[in-house]
């Protein structure tokens, strides 16, 4: 599927209680119990923005096996701007964590960031796991699918800008 | 309980802990763990007798060869089929059910019809439509009831002289119906329609007689049956399957070959191209020995037991939706817990030892007809017991307090 990134070039507005990831480090780092770690995941599921309905669309789905899975991405300045929804909790949760990584952040250091690590680090790898199916694999190879796309494009106007000087 | 029914202590994998809590393994209708009887088997066979199957004139082929062939004729006994000739090894159920889906191909034509039901696993499905895209045929869906069970007058409706063929589960795996797949049967010979069940959920809980079904394919795993993955059989009445062509070709299945032309194998070797999985077939062979020597009756009287003290357990709770109400049910459970997702709850079970299986369990035409996205699925086998049981409600309940 072939997704068109809107190019804004007005700055990104702000992103209501988007989640620190030291924060969310620190909290896990707390977590003797499972209990406790999936509250919080489901917590912060709790208060990931939700996305219009409108965006909802087939289009935007990320196909998983089972939770559905939806993603949007705008450029602002420079930086990519994630609207990412779910229908189950836990996944909605771990899209904040994933968004504590890559939201607003340039596609550069979007690929270069390792999701994989963070995952590890927070005991979670699991759910990155491809016999998982909810989705969140998938989610994270579309995202990276699009900085790249994204960083091509840059590199390709920075091309043209550098020939037109010369 | 008494002691004797109880068969944990037979497999091994049983006694792991998940998450550090002790394993409940209710995603039986996936797979079933093997007893050590099984295990072992596979394992004797590599160290002891391995060789290639009907070939080599040397010990090890005859030894691996008659283990073989035993594991075939115990296949045909536990189905009780007439004939071990009309047992064919294959991958598994769905590789069965492709088997009899290619080598149909040429006996359908354009206005000719296939008739399923829409509780049909994408396996009992998929095949059909192939087959249809290849012959011209059409695909018929005989419909679903609110409470989960086939539809009989739709059935009955759209049996008719074009159905040339139906395929059916004998017990669906999403929900857990128990199929009257006798009287089908006997309505689909009526119109001259050949009938293959889908036994994949049936053969560990149900004592299957294909004789007496009088069904003209029976399709099933042996790992659903406390055998290894990667094997299961396909019974076919013979003079049915004599009158097949090959599905696929390759060593085994030839009688002689030149360039221009080949003869074929007899029955079953016509059906089984290549190097078959022998091991697995030896596997295969034990997981029966094992299931005949149970005491069945009893096993599965206990087994129905559980099946129905989960059902009203999960009843009680408020905020549970069973999924499904048949009249007659077999081992499986498909529920839905308001306020989450069905993948929500089988993570929170996960942590808590409990393995279930959640998603649309590759029936998503039988998910659309009852309007769910998927469901929350409990399967049981022989070995699970009553503290199974208490684990799964406890988790359940404790699940609910997340969301």
């Amino acid at each position: 599927m072939t997704t068109r990134i809107a190019l804004l070039d007005a700055p990104a507005p702000p992103q209501p209680s988007a989640m620190d990831l030291d924060a969310i480090r620190e909290a896990f780092a707390f977590f003797d119990a499972w209990e406790d770690k999936y509250r919080f995941i489901i917590d912060l599921g709790k208060e990931l923005p939700d996305m219009d309905e409108a965006q909802k669309a087939p289009a935007n789905l990320v196909r998983g096996c089972q939770s559905q899975v939806w993603l949007v991405v705008e450029m602002h300045n420079g930086a990519m701007r994630f609207a990412i929804d779910s229908d189950a909790h836990i996944v909605r949760g771990l899209i904040a964590i994933i968004l504590a990584a890559f939201q607003d952040r340039p596609a550069a250091a979007i690929r270069a960031f390792n999701i994989e690590g963070l995952f590890a680090e927070l005991d979670l790898l699991k759910h990155l796991s491809p016999v998982r199916g909810n989705g969140l694999r998938a989610m994270v190879g579309r995202i990276h699918q699009e900085a790249q796309r994204s960083a091509a494009a840059e590199l390709a106007e920075l091309r043209a800008q550098a020939g037109k000087g010369g | 309980m008494a002691n004797h029914l109880d068969i944990s202590g037979d497999f091994p994998l049983l006694a792991r802990t998940v998450n550090d809590a002790p394993l409940t393994y209710l995603d039986n209708a996936a797979t079933t763990q093997k007893p050590h009887a099984v295990i072992d088997a596979i394992r004797h066979y590599y160290e002891h007798y391995n060789a290639n199957v009907h070939r080599a004139a040397h010990r090890l082929a005859d030894e691996a060869t008659a283990a073989m062939e035993a594991a075939r004729t115990k296949v045909k006994d536990l189905l009780g089929a007439a004939d071990s000739r009309e047992i064919i090894f294959t991958r598994g159920t769905t590789e069965s059910i492709n088997l009899v889906a290619a080598s149909l191909t040429e006996r359908l034509k354009p206005g000719d019809e296939v008739l399923i039901t829409e509780m049909e696993h994408h396996s009992n499905i998929v095949p059909w439509q192939m087959l249809c895209q290849r012959s011209g045929a059409r695909l018929v869906a005989a419909r679903v009831t609110v409470h989960g069970e086939i539809d009989l007058d739709d059935f009955h409706a759209k049996l008719s002289q074009r159905t040339k063929l139906v395929a059916l589960a004998h017990v669906s795996n999403a929900l857990g119906t128990l199929n009257p797949v006798e009287a089908l049967i006997q309505a689909a010979h009526d119109r001259g329609a050949l009938a293959l069940i889908d036994g994949a959920q049936a053969v560990q809980h149900l004592d299957v007689d294909v004789r007496r079904l009088d069904c003209d394919f029976y399709a099933f795993s042996a790992h659903k049956t406390f055998g290894p993955t990667g094997i299961g059989a396909l019974y076919g009445k013979a003079a049915l399957l004599e009158e097949m062509p090959p599905y696929q070709g390759g060593g085994e299945m030839i009688e002689h070959v030149t360039i221009d032309t080949t003869t074929y194998n007899q029955l079953p070797y016509k059906f089984e191209a290549g190097t078959p999985n022998i091991a697995g077939a030896v596997g295969f062979g034990t997981a029966m020995d094992y299931l005949r020597q149970l005491p069945r009756p009893e096993l599965r009287r206990r087994e129905q037991a559980l099946l129905h003290l989960a059902l009203s357990r999960l009843k009680q709770i408020p905020g549970v939706r069973i999924i499904g109400d048949p009249q007659e049910r077999s081992s499986i459970i498909s529920f839905l817990i308001d306020g989450g997702h069905a993948h929500d709850f089988g993570t929170l079970l996960d942590q808590q030892g409990v393995a279930v299986r959640t998603g649309h369990h590759c029936a998503m035409p039988l998910m659309e007809r009852l309007g769910v996205s998927g469901t929350i699925r409990a399967s049981f086998a022989l070995y699970n017991s009553e503290a199974d049981v208490g684990r799964l409600i406890a988790g359940v309940e404790k699940a609910m307090e997340f969301v």
